[in-house]
């Protein structure tokens, strides 16, 4: 087993980047995030449901998004259990064509750290083709 | 329709108890891309001090899942699914969920707003372990688009 050694926060500068990561989502992803967590609207698998509906084609699940955006962050600290709050904003949808696969990317900064509270504000810029995708998405990391 | 803004403040009863299993973590820590070990095998998330695997922050929704539909199914709610979109997502943590946990949900309707149209509603799930102690407070705001 890999030990991670555990950031500190008096090692921290608010603006670092901390973590990054990229996401290839295909077709396949989205069922699997379907399965996995009971969230089975056609609009995530189905073009002629999302279509109908007025979208421009099948969209990633928001939430599936958000559960991947904050993993570079928990790779970081190494540990799952040290995410205290995390937030987003669902801003554009992620569109994932059925051949081939939407690349979303992560960076994970130091927003602020709050030494008290022994808690740091990561901010994750969260992207897919240019344009971002979650808005003031936010994890606060307990650290010592 | 509009949303009935009678349903600001309005707290339904607690949804039945959802029993977390260690499969079923597993399974959502691969779909939302998780590697760590504490997300996926019992002896790491052990030697980390955990009872066994801990979920990915988000796998509270699939415990939340239960009152968001219980909010949709009010009759006079005026909630029409088809036109709700997921605006804003936060989850506040006393400690992670961990397989074997039987959490129990109860929602509490924080919030219902007219913005041009359209109506933001937040909706606030309080999560507990089986001994009554907070787990985790997930918020949704939910906006439901007005007629065109």
């Amino acid at each position: 087993m890999t030990i991670i050694a555990t950031p500190r926060l008096a090692d921290l500068t608010v603006g670092d980047v901390v973590a990054e990561g990229t996401f290839p989502l295909t077709r396949d992803s989205l069922v699997h995030y379907a399965g996995a967590s009971g969230d089975f609207n056609p609009i995530h698998y189905r073009d002629d449901v999302a279509v109908s509906v007025g979208l421009p084609g099948v969209l990633a699940h928001g939430m599936l998004t958000m559960g991947f955006a904050v993993q570079p962050v928990v790779a970081w600290v190494g540990d799952p259990g040290r995410i205290v709050d995390y937030q987003v904003r669902f801003t554009r949808p992620v569109l994932v064509p059925a051949d081939g696969a939407a690349v979303v990317t992560v960076v994970a900064k130091v927003g602020a750290i709050d030494t008290d509270a022994g808690v740091a504000r990561i901010d994750l810029i969260v992207s897919s083709g240019e344009v971002t995708v979650l808005g003031k998405a936010q994890a606060r990391v307990r650290l010592v | 329709m509009s949303v009935n803004p009678e349903l600001q403040g309005r707290v339904f009863p607690p949804v039945a108890p959802y029993l977390v299993g260690r499969e079923k973590v597993r399974e959502f820590s691969r779909a939302v891309f998780a590697t760590s070990p504490i997300n996926l095998d019992p002896e790491a998330a052990r030697a980390a001090g955990y009872a066994d695997v801990v979920a990915p922050p988000t796998f509270a929704v699939v415990v939340q899942e239960a009152t968001l539909a219980q909010l949709l199914a009010v009759p006079d709610a005026g909630i029409d699914f088809t036109r709700v979109v997921h605006g804003d997502q936060r989850f506040t943590f006393s400690r992670p969920i961990v397989a074997g946990d039987e959490l129990t949900a109860t929602l509490h309707v924080a919030g219902v707003k007219s913005l041009g149209g359209h109506s933001m509603v937040t909706a606030v799930s309080t999560i507990v372990d089986a001994a009554g102690a907070h787990v985790v407070t997930a918020t949704s705001t939910l906006v439901v688009r007005g007629d065109e």
